[in-house]
């Protein structure tokens, strides 16, 4: 079978996945560079049973996804999850509309509208872009004085879709989070991710350590993954006095730091899970 | 074999793993330049690509 196998640069992530792929006798990896590919939308063709989607940059996986899908070929992650996944205003929508329990969000298009949400709220508050990962351009907000402030930064300095505003409820994590892994039907493995910062993403600086997948914790992992549309996702969870609560849901999960420290096989099960997939579409 | 390359920012040689790929992301041993191997043979690595905006998870 011939995996096409999206990519930009090669991080020691996708790394361990292509050695894991050289591993399995049945499968042909085909490396596509996002940077050189060209789609001729309508006349594409593509010699693959299935795409994997290891992107760095966001808008060109989402893109690629579609495209690729357009010209009948099934991906993992497909475009749908991607579009969900990559604007945490339709993630909080997707588990809005399955039941997953989320920290309260408000939503609001303007300074003055999002200060009033803000409000409305309490203090303290977490605004994000709707767009965006490793915590970056993320701000606890405690006050009225930094609420002004920031939204007129973001207003006057930000892209217009920092003008979404995406308002959470900032949630006493105690200093640790989960990270849960989820491939397919099943959640193999978790991580705590602990900082002294209220921002824990090991991008940032967090520490993982083994965190045991409780029945609670597969429950959430998998509802979320589910509310997203499946396939190969990883589930940001707190933990709180009233039980988990889903913070947000990557779609090209990393998960270098968390094989030693799981003692899970990440990339084999996703080579397994893509293996199966491509077996399918044949 | 592993082979030697020269970091284009600072000029300093260091080593690189036989299984090297195409695209991958290194970096530089001596100033901690990430860097990107743009061929294979002969080996050639360039400055790998600013975070942008939209990259992440």
């Amino acid at each position: 079978m011939r995996i096409g196998f999206l990519h930009s640069l090669i991080r020691k992530d996708e790394k361990l996945l292509i050695d894991e792929f050289r591993k399995r006798a049945d499968a042909e990896l085909v490396p596509v560079d996002d940077r050189k590919i060209t789609f001729t939308l309508g006349n594409d063709k593509f010699d693959f049973d299935v795409v994997l989607e290891r992107c760095i940059n966001h808008s060109r996986a989402l893109h690629a996804l579609m495209l690729f899908e357009s010209s009948g070929i099934r991906c993992i992650n497909n475009s749908q999850v991607a579009l969900t996944c990559g604007d945490k205003l339709l993630t909080s929508r997707a588990l809005v509309q399955h039941g997953v329990p989320q920290p309260q969000v408000k939503v609001a298009f303007t300074e003055t509208s999002a200060l009033q949400a803000i409000e409305e709220m309490g203090y303290p508050v977490v605004i994000k872009p709707a767009v965006g990962s490793w915590g970056r351009l993320i701000a606890k907000i405690n006050d009225r004085d930094a609420a002004e402030a920031l939204l007129e930064h973001k207003k006057v300095l930000g892209s217009y879709h920092h003008s979404i505003f995406y308002i959470q409820k900032y949630v006493e994590k105690n200093g640790r989070d989960i990270r849960s892994f989820v491939v397919g039907d099943d959640c193999i493995a978790a991580i705590y991710r602990s900082s002294e910062h209220w921002i824990t993403n090991t991008a940032r600086g967090g520490e993982a350590t083994k965190c045991e997948v409780t029945d609670e914790i597969r429950d959430i992992s998998l509802k979320a993954a589910h509310a997203v549309g499946g396939g190969i996702v990883a589930i940001d969870i707190f933990e709180t006095e009233n039980g988990l609560l889903v913070n947000e849901v990557n779609y090209t999960m990393e998960f270098k730091n968390s094989i030693d420290t799981t003692g899970v096989n990440i990339p084999a099960h996703i080579v397994d899970y893509v293996i199966k997939t491509a077996r399918e579409a044949q | 074999m592993n082979q030697n390359v020269t970091c284009p920012v600072c000029d300093a040689v260091f080593e690189v793993a036989e299984n090297v790929e195409l695209n991958e992301l290194l970096t530089c041993p001596d100033c901690g330049s990430e860097l990107e191997v743009v061929n294979l043979k002969p080996l050639e690595v360039a400055e790998a690509p600013q975070e942008e905006e939209d990259w992440g998870e």
